[in-house]
């Protein structure tokens, strides 16, 4: 299958991108690592008129700990943060990259590009919304900070405009006594996640939650907070019936479609029980023990 | 709208060793470069939609689909196909492995699978099956003979262990 044409640019530079972008106008498309592009266009269903590649822009690939922070340069590939010792150190951002389609798709596909495709089905918009994460937009006047939050606007949709690209994706690192999980179902490997769960927890004397964020991701248009589970748990004693409680809130809170991946009702039922393992692990992980985790598929 | 330029520009790669370089338009995919434009039709395409893994190539020492890139995209870059991996027409030892363990059944699926298994090994010279299962996750056999698939694997993983 061939894409529309196009023509093709490579940008040595961010403010080489940006120059680009503002001279090819609105039929112009930045390029990382096209895994989610790529397949776009070869169905037709983007037809940029322009490439701007970005993905030799050297310096954008760094994943380091700064301030206070987890840094991830725009162009760092999920399978580098999945073999990053400083991004374990995160476990929920271990357990996305790890999990993400296959091998040959983590070799090439970048964070800052999956984050700037906004799909709702997309693994990191859910992952790095249960964590303080700032995405780093840069443009014709220099760099402005985002929070995910306010960055993700609709499905496919973000802030970013016509001449802007993401330079970097800063994660606050969590405080002390703090642990989390992403899980998620997909039928194969391959493919985008039926539903998929982020729980962040910091827990004081092993039982007792301080504080929690609940993400839903693949069941609505973008990743969903649900703000009524993290109040069921938050200042609570986690136990049965406060997590009972929180995974009935986070289910209310989906707003799933039905599609080849499973009926809408199925999606909620998934997305609740996903929640329910994510907090185990995630308190488990709180309290100081190892519990591998991720993305659960056929075969796996 | 205006007709996008899509003028052919050159692209130049270095494939299992030797520098080679055609003109082509930019949507041209890095796997057509390499069958249509180079005449290595080892590469297979298989679902042309990033899923079953028939044209995985080795590009800058990682494994990727290469109906899933542009052919500019790998400009400049060090690629590995199924055609580089035995020596004088010798196989080699991943290659001799699943020929001994009948690795394959109708073969369409195996120059990505090799390659898959190359990587697999480099990164785990001795893998467990969750490794296994792992590495070549991105690889569909529609022949499903994955069984001696992974006997291949783990015989390929021994006789590398030896030498």
């Amino acid at each position: 299958m061939y894409a529309a044409p196009f023509s093709y640019h490579r940008a040595a530079s961010l403010e080489e991108a940006v120059t680009l972008l503002r001279e090819l106008g609105e039929e112009a498309r930045v390029i990382a690592g096209g895994q989610s592009l790529i397949p776009l266009m070869k169905m037709r269903m983007a037809r940029p008129g322009a490439l701007v590649d970005i993905h030799l822009i050297s310096g954008l690939n760094g994943i380091e700990r700064s301030n206070g922070e987890l840094r991830f340069g725009a162009l760092a590939r999920h399978a580098e943060i999945e073999d990053s010792r400083v991004a374990s150190t995160i476990p929920i951002l271990h357990d996305c990259a790890a999990g993400i389609a296959d091998i040959q798709v983590r070799n090439q596909g970048t964070i800052g590009g999956s984050l700037a495709e906004a799909d709702p089905s997309g693994d990191w918009g859910t992952a790095l919304m249960a964590l303080e994460t700032s995405v780093i937009c840069f443009g014709p006047g220099g760099e402005r900070t985002v929070p995910l939050e306010a960055f993700i606007k609709d499905a496919y949709t973000t802030v970013l405009a016509h001449d802007e690209l993401i330079s970097g994706v800063h994660v606050k690192l969590p405080p002390k006594g703090s642990g989390g999980a992403h899980l998620a179902f997909k039928r194969t490997a391959p493919v985008y996640p039926t539903a998929s769960a982020s729980v962040e927890l910091t827990l004081e004397d092993h039982h007792l939650c301080r504080d929690a964020r609940i993400v839903l991701g693949c069941v609505g248009l973008t990743a969903i907070r649900a703000k009524e589970a993290e109040v069921a748990l938050r200042g609570k004693t986690l136990d049965e019936k406060s997590i009972r409680t929180a995974v009935d809130a986070a289910r209310a809170a989906a707003d799933p479609q039905s599609d080849m991946r499973g009926s809408a009702d199925y999606k909620r039922v998934l997305v609740g029980t996903l929640v329910k393992r994510a907090i185990g692990i995630a308190a488990r992980r709180a309290r100081g023990e190892s519990v591998p985790a991720g993305h659960e598929y056929a075969g796996r | 709208m205006n007709m996008p330029d899509a003028k052919k520009i050159l692209v130049r790669v270095r494939v299992n060793g030797k520098a080679r370089e055609a003109e082509v338009e930019p949507r041209t995919l890095l796997v057509e470069f390499l069958r249509e434009h180079l005449n290595l039709t080892g590469t297979h395409v298989g679902c042309d939609t990033s899923y079953c893994g028939a044209c995985t190539v080795i590009l800058n020492g990682r494994t990727v689909k290469s109906c899933t890139l542009f052919a500019p995209m790998a400009d400049g870059g060090e690629i590995t196909t199924v055609e580089g991996l035995g020596i004088d027409g010798k196989l080699d030892a991943v290659q001799e492995a699943f020929a001994e363990c009948h690795g394959l059944q109708c073969g369409y699926c195996t120059p990505g699978i090799l390659l898959s298994t190359v990587q697999l090994l480099e990164k785990h010279p001795k893998p467990t099956d969750e490794q296994i299962r792992k590495g070549i996750a991105g690889n569909t056999c529609r022949c499903t003979g994955y069984q001696n698939i992974f006997k291949s694997i783990r015989m390929a993983a021994a006789e590398m262990e030896k030498r």
